[in-house]
């Protein structure tokens, strides 16, 4: 059985700028995979060559054993993408611009049919005569998810899926990719929100700079990046034995590190000690940006 | 049989028809409108004075160059216009994200834009007809000029749009190289007329070889042979579409 995916050493340069430097990747079918990374990564630039719209500068890159240059029609038969942006044509309604996407991918009348569960599957059957031009941002975005799917690709991307939707919205998206990837498909996502990587994939690819800095099941990845950020507010210094999880100094207060909850009952108590009167405290999730700087300070 | 391929293409030329037909009003009926105004004032104005060829009235003179301006106005809109739109607004991933050769890309934009130029130039031409009595000599050779010649400027508008970036970019094409060769290209008089030097940049420009031979179905009178005129197109064309073609495959300003 082939890879889903293969990338093997790939690069990419625009002029100076080195995008991807040598790429390894493999990513078996039936994965629900991450590719986790700060802006400028070079997710997107990863997913785009994978699609054809960018061509790797050096090395070869496989979807589903079909090399995306040598074997373009199969691999892009293969390949179901979601792109970042909100694109679209307003000349069409959604149910056109579906079904021309199914038709440039071969598929015929008889597709028809899927088309409509696809509409339906993904909330927008009421939407479906309505031009492209009139769907609010979320609608687009759902769109967007449903032509990826009018050929029934084996292997689906979606680059960022979840970027500026709303938290209903998001939880509905990832239930219906769940779904998909319960059906059979492969899923690789792009994300910077480590909640959706951790949430939904088995595995994970962190990318910095162009490089995988680390490659890893979910689980794994989370236990050597466990920890959350305490923010305090009070007036005061910070008692003498939470120094050493003293994180930052900021205008709220003072942001510290706690290796796991407990260490919650640590801080309270010392505080308490104190005899700090707390105004505020807020529990933060480690954002993907903290734990790079982790990671990197770490690896480095 | 009908392969997925075939399929593909056949959906994009269908998506390429529909975009024009769905504004017919800007994209037929608006350069329909301008050419029968074009008519009206140039035959009212000079109607009585010109007589270009003899036993031809001027304004049945000027109605082929009408048609064959528009039509290849119109050829040139339909594939650059398109380019460009999906090209800034983003929607041009749609297809290149799909197993659509390049070839396949080429064949269906190009006949998207061949019915529509020379669908507007069919009704000009039967708006015209019921005003006027036009003698229709050469029917063949008339529709041979019709679709090569919007076939070439189909290709020609594939060049604009791929190498284009922005609507005025696009628009400076438009003025700077489209509209000054169908202007200079005969349209309103007989090359005959203008000093010698004018006639030989006038032979520089494949409008004019359209134009002429187009009209020469109509008349059987022209400037030059139909035969040469054909010859002509044929090999502007073949050239064009090689370069569009080459420019396909490279992935110009489409595949980075
Ligand atoms: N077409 C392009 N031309 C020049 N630079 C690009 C292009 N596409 C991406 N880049 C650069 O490549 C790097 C990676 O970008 P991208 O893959 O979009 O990152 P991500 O999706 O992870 O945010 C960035 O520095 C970006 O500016
Ligand atoms: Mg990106």
């Amino acid at each position: 059985m082939p890879a889903a995916v293969q990338f093997h050493d790939v690069s990419k340069h625009f002029g100076a700028l080195q995008a991807l430097d040598g790429v390894d990747l493999s990513i078996e079918q039936g994965e629900f995979f991450a590719l986790l990374g700060p802006n400028g990564a070079g997710k997107s630039t990863m997913i785009n060559i994978l699609s054809g719209l960018l061509r790797p500068s050096q090395g070869s890159v496989e979807v589903m054993g079909f090399d995306v240059i040598k074997q373009y029609r199969e691999a892009r038969r293969s390949l179901g993408v979601v792109p970042q942006e909100l694109v679209f044509d307003p000349f069409f309604s959604l149910r056109e611009m579906l079904r021309f996407q199914a038709g440039y991918f071969g598929k015929r009348k008889d597709n028809d049919v899927w088309i409509d569960e696809v509409i339906e599957g993904l909330g927008l059957s009421d939407k479906a005569g309505t031009n492209m031009r009139k769907l609010s941002g979320g609608m687009k975005r759902r769109a967007l998810i449903a032509q990826a799917l009018v050929h029934k690709p084996p292997v689906i991307v979606l680059d960022e899926p979840t970027a500026g939707v709303d938290v209903e919205l998001r939880h509905m998206l990832w239930e219906f990719i769940r779904r998909l990837n319960a059906d059979g498909h492969t899923i690789i996502l792009t994300t910077h929100y480590l909640e959706e990587a951790e949430e939904l994939c088995s595995r994970v690819a962190l990318l910095k700079q162009g490089k995988i800095i680390k490659l890893d099941t979910t689980a794994n990845l989370l236990r050597t990046m466990h920890g959350k950020l305490l923010q305090l507010k009070f007036s005061g210094e910070l008692p003498a034995a939470l120094i050493p999880m003293l994180k930052e100094k900021n205008p709220e207060g003072y942001l510290l590190k706690l290796d796991e909850v407990s260490a919650l009952e640590h801080v309270l108590v010392n505080l308490r000690q104190a005899d700090i009167a707390l105004e505020d405290l807020r529990l933060i999730e480690p954002d993907l940006e903290d734990v790079f700087v982790e990671m990197v300070g770490k690896s480095s | 049989m009908i392969t997925p391929s075939m399929v593909g293409a056949w959906t994009l030329f269908k998506k390429e028809l529909l975009r024009f037909w769905k504004v017919s009003f800007q994209t037929v009926a608006a350069p329909v409108i301008t050419a029968l105004l074009y008519l009206l004032i140039f035959s009212h104005v000079l109607g009585s004075h010109v007589e270009i060829y003899p036993g031809v009235d001027y304004t049945v003179f000027l109605i082929p160059g009408l048609i064959m301006m528009s039509l290849l106005q119109n050829a040139f809109a339909n594939s650059s216009s398109s380019l460009i739109q999906s090209k800034v607004m983003g929607n041009i991933i749609f297809i290149l994200i799909t197993p659509i050769s390049y070839l396949e890309f080429f064949l269906a934009f190009l006949a998207a834009s061949i019915i529509r130029g020379v669908c507007v130039g069919f009704c000009i031409y039967l708006v015209s007809t019921l005003f006027i009595d036009l003698p229709l000599e050469h029917p063949w050779i008339i529709l041979a000029f019709a679709f090569l010649g919007s076939a070439m400027l189909g290709a020609f508008g594939i060049i604009a749009g791929l190498w284009a970036e922005k609507f005025d970019q696009m628009a400076a094409f438009q003025n700077f190289v489209i509209m000054p060769l169908s202007f200079l290209s005969g349209v309103f008089y007989s090359i005959h007329s203008l000093p010698p030097f004018w006639q030989k940049v006038s032979h520089l420009n494949p409008f004019f070889y359209m134009i002429d031979g187009f009209r020469f179905g109509f008349f059987g009178v022209g400037d030059i042979s139909p035969w040469l005129s054909l010859s002509i197109v044929v090999f502007s064309l073949l050239v064009l579409s090689i370069i569009t073609i080459l420019m396909l495959r490279a992935g110009y300003k489409l595949r980075g």
